[in-house]
């Protein structure tokens, strides 16, 4: 009997002639979700426009000297005074919607990234701490982390809202202590396993300082779960922002992110002024739906529970 | 059982307090108490003389001491805007919210749960991946514009359904439910059926979930090889064994569906707490924000201490573990 | 001689995933006869368990019965409708699974489960039912009968529930059962008072029965007949006494070989090299072949099964049937 009968049962010869690194099976099994894909070219469309949106919106949105009231509450595609048509409408002000969309995609995704960033950073560190430290500093850090994930997070900003008043700053502290805890439970738990590896023990047996063993050494290989949650908390807080700006508690009036646009349709909605409000919901809506596509598919590829 | 609910009870009344701290310092430490509590027409002397009456030169933690010895009494201060004691103002709205809350939580069962059985005794249906479809539009769909399109939709553009308000009520244990009346019930559909939307699709998801790992057990198996009808099987083998957990976690997210309805009641002007306590945080009433948070404070604390009760009576192995991951 | 309790003729079931047609049951043929036991044997992912849920209709998509007969009382099952075989199954043929702790519906206390069955074939009164289930509970040996309807399933031991499963499979006294490992999960205290009780039903009641299991002292103590089961085929099959004793298939042998025993004490336990061959891709030929110390270029080809000795047969190109080689 030879050698290849033996390995009859085997699977098929490797074909892969190109070297496998983590980084391109990484990217070949997220390109497995045609929508995952999809969603992301989606996502990064909307993220160039929000960046460049000074220079390719029609009009600057905050400039009152171009706003002209006469083209106040104008149906989508109507020309205006100026020979410039409104492809989507114009608010109260007579603002180009299309101009105050791109403008305030650009403050929704700054708020919404910014904070997600800071939580990230904040949360991260506290979760690697409690998880490296244990014993009280891991007890007083998750039961913060339990108190505050008890409460639903409009709650939790609300609150902090009503501590500190209305305005963006505010609304990203708030957003930050809203979604920190998240981040921290997440980089624990990963922490907590990864801790109890032979890499983490080698790295403690040369004296490495503990900054470096924490950030070095642990915090890289904690990334895939942080990376999942981060992606989801960025919709959560565009859509939580977008929340509190409809209420009036969030950005101010003069630069407003997509919330305080659809907020400010509302009362023409009910005379069947539908653009003012409905457009900017759906950019909103867009921007969530693509980014958790891009997050459910990241969860798939990264999460090793789930791997077969 | 008993030291474990004793145990349980401290904690709690722990987080009151902790709770009543943090709400007390973020209301009245942050920010000048005197600028916004005395009218700014008072001379220097009515200014002192409110001062001492509201006890404001004491220090902090006197302070402190004084708000909770008030709070335990059920004084939680006086509206600026109504100059009505502001529990008595939460409390008056209350009905409304809670109405509001229990209708949308029986619309997410009565609409997610034969959503998610359909979508998980067929997953590969057309009709199932519609619906799977649009529960991830349910969790990403921002609750706000939602109602207002319900409202541009059934409102103004069908005329169907009133957009605001509570309609007529009816009087039930002396207060006033809008879920009595035909009209009532005919305002309360959109802000319910919005704020519905995100528990639906929860429910929607745990149900199909729950009966795709259901239909694997073997005891589904043994009961369909025991010849029983299709129908059998399915509501009652099945059926019965997803219902506890579904009902559970829905149970659970009462708490949030009462703080997220502060949404759906500004959509709809709705006039229960959430719509006060937002009003109160445009103009500032302190009183009334301090009274919404602590009740709404307590309200979360018992409903997880009610949970955590239940869950450690159905599942004896939870008193022993430890939460959290 | 009779007709036959059931005829399994060239049964095919198969398995269409994404990856490729898995042949979980590949040309299949048995019989059963009235009050005989059949011992199904094989490893795990040999096709015994799916050839037993084939039988009672209950292979799940992607799986199906791809061809072959499946002849009960002369009646061919893989072509009935799904509603005549429900009406037959748990009440003509039942089957008992593998688990005890898993087969009981935990949310529904033990009467529900009995009188739901009774009912299902039998129009009669819950009362009626009732009854039934509780001489029942006290024909598999259950103590108080009437104490233990109302309880609910956690509240037994895993040899109990699986009284009770079996009690269940007995409550319309079928012609045929079907066991898939029913005691695998049980103390062997508990599996022997369950092995008795279940040859004495068998005998006194007519009932054939199919025990599917990968433990052979369970067959020899058990059946009358016994199939091999490898790779979704039957290799070798025939009255257990003389397959137990002079095995022709090389794996058969090679099972045998690996059950531990008292008269090779002392000596090092012999065992089948090498893995199941998955069965998305199995090598062309004999599926044993790769595993095979008797292997050879002939074995390149598909074996049929062939009767080689009265009442014998064999899937094997180079059986074992001379003295010296069995010794080896």
């Amino acid at each position: 009997m030879s050698d290849a009968t033996l390995n009859g049962a085997a699977p098929a010869a490797p074909r892969k002639d190109k070297v496998e690194t983590p980084f391109r099976r990484f990217v070949s099994e997220f390109a497995e979700s045609k929508i995952a894909v999809a969603g992301l070219i989606v996502f990064t469309a909307i993220a160039l426009v929000a960046i460049f949106a000074p220079w390719i919106a029609p009009q600057n949105p905050y400039d009152l000297a171009q706003l002209d009231i006469m083209d106040g509450r104008m149906e989508p595609g109507t020309v205006g005074g100026g020979g410039f048509t409104y492809w989507l409408g114009t608010d109260d002000q007579g603002r180009d919607m299309m101009s105050g969309i791109m403008y305030g995609l650009r403050i929704s995704l700054m708020v919404g990234a910014g904070s997600a960033l800071i939580a990230c950073v904040v949360g991260a560190s506290l979760g690697l701490l409690a998880a490296y430290a244990g014993k009280k500093t891991d007890t007083v850090i998750m039961r913060l982390v339990d108190l505050q994930l008890s409460f639903p997070s409009i709650l939790v900003a609300l609150m902090i809202l009503a501590f500190l008043g209305k305005g963006i700053m505010n609304v990203v502290i708030a957003l930050v202590i809203v979604e920190w805890a998240y981040y921290a439970r997440t980089v624990r738990g990963t922490a907590l396993v990864e801790r109890r590896r032979e890499y983490i023990e080698a790295a403690q047996c040369l004296a490495l300082p503990t900054y470096r063993i924490l950030f070095r050494h642990l915090l890289p290989n904690c990334l895939p779960p942080l990376i999942v949650v981060a992606t989801m908390q960025v919709a959560r807080a565009i859509a939580l922002e977008a929340t509190l700006s409809f209420l009036g508690l969030g950005v101010p009036i003069t630069e407003p992110s997509l919330g305080l646009l659809i907020a400010n349709g509302y009362e023409y909605m009910l005379s069947g002024k539908y653009w003012i409000s409905f457009y900017p919901g759906i950019a909103l809506l867009i921007t969530i739906v693509s980014i958790n596509l891009v997050g459910d598919q990241l969860r798939d590829v990264l999460n090793p529970r789930l791997k077969k | 059982m008993t030291v474990y609910l004793v145990r349980r009870l401290i904690q709690a009344l722990f987080v009151v307090l902790a709770m009543s701290v943090i709400v007390f310092v973020g209301v009245f430490a942050i920010g000048d108490p005197v600028e916004i509590l005395i009218s700014p027409d008072a001379d220097q002397i009515e200014r002192e003389r409110a001062v001492q009456a509201l006890g404001l030169d004491l220090p902090l933690w006197q302070q402190y001491l004084v708000f909770l010895g008030n709070a335990l009494q059920g004084d939680l201060g006086r509206s600026f805007v109504f100059n009505e004691p502001a529990l008595k103002l939460i409390l008056q709205r209350m009905p409304a919210t809670l109405e509001l809350a229990f209708g949308a939580m029986f619309l997410s069962i009565l609409i997610g749960l034969p959503l998610g059985l359909y979508a998980g005794l067929r997953p590969n249906a057309p009709a199932s991946k519609a619906i799977m479809a649009g529960s991830i539009l349910g969790f990403s769909l921002p609750t706000f514009w939602v109602g207002l399109m319900l409202i541009m939709v059934f409102a103004v553009q069908l005329g169907w359904l009133p957009s605001t308000g509570r309609g007529d009520t009816g009087t039930l244990f002396g207060l006033h439910w809008s879920f009595l009346t035909v009209d009532g019930l005919a305002h309360m559909a959109m802000p319910a059926l919005n704020l519905a939307l995100f528990k639906i699709s929860l429910v929607i998801r745990l149900t199909r979930a729950g009966v795709r790992e259901t239909m694997l057990m073997d005891y589904v198996k043994f009961a369909r090889a025991k010849g029983l009808s299709p129908a059998r099987v399915t509501f009652v083998h099945v059926f019965k064994n997803i219902l506890i957990p579904v009902v559970t976690v829905v149970g659970l997210e009462l708490g949030s569906t009462i703080a997220f309805s502060v949404v759906t009641e500004s959509v709809f002007a709705w006039p229960g707490m959430g719509k006060l306590i937002i009003d109160s945080i445009n103009v500032l009433d302190r009183p009334v924000i301090v009274a919404y948070l602590m009740i709404i404070v307590l309200m979360f604390i018992t409903i997880n201490l009610i949970v955590d009760l239940t869950y450690s009576m159905l599942d004896p192995r939870v008193r022993l573990e430890t939460k959290g991951t | 001689m009779a007709e036959p309790t059931l005829e399994v003729r060239n049964l095919r079931t198969h398995f269409f995933t994404r990856a490729g047609v898995v042949k979980a049951v590949d040309d299949v043929s048995f019989t059963v006869e009235r009050g005989k036991v059949l011992g199904l044997v094989g490893e795990s992912g040999s096709g015994k368990s799916v050839t037993g849920f084939s039988i009672i209709g209950l292979v799940d998509p992607p799986g199906r019965i791809a061809g072959g007969q499946i002849l009960f009382k002369g009646k061919d099952l893989a072509r009935i409708s799904e509603e005549e075989m429900r009406s037959l199954r748990g009440n003509r043929i039942a089957m008992i699974f593998q688990d005890p702790m898993m087969t009981l519906n935990p949310v529904l206390r033990i009467d529900t489960q009995m009188i739901e069955t009774v009912q299902a074939h039998r129009n009669c009164s819950t009362e009626e039912a009732r009854q039934r289930a509780r001489d029942t509970l006290g024909m598999v040996g259950i103590p108080s009968p009437d104490e233990r309807l109302k309880s609910y399933p956690h509240q037994f031991s895993g040899g109990m529930r699986q009284r009770v499963a079996i009690a269940i499979a007995l409550l319309h006294e079928p012609e045929l059962i079907i066991a898939d490992e029913p005691t695998t999960a049980l103390d062997v205290t508990i599996q022997g008072q369950i092995l008795a009780e279940v040859q004495k039903l068998a005998a006194t009641t007519g009932t054939s029965l199919i025990w599917i299991t990968h433990d052979l002292s369970v067959v020899a103590g058990l059946a009358d007949d016994i199939a091999v089961m490898y790779a979704g085929r039957i290799v070798e099959k025939g009255a257990v006494s003389e397959v137990l004793d002079t095995p022709l298939h090389p794996y058969t042998a090679g099972l045998i070989g690996s059950v531990p025993s008292r008269n090779k004490r002392g000596e090092p336990l012999r065992q089948i090299p090498g893995m199941t061959p998955s069965l998305l891709n199995l090598p062309p030929g004999c599926a044993f072949r790769t595993r095979c110390p008797r292997a050879a270029d002939a074995c390149m080809a598909e074996p049929a099964i062939e009767q080689i000795l009265p009442g014998r047969e064999v899937r094997c190109f180079r059986p074992l049937t001379g003295a010296a080689e069995q010794a080896a």
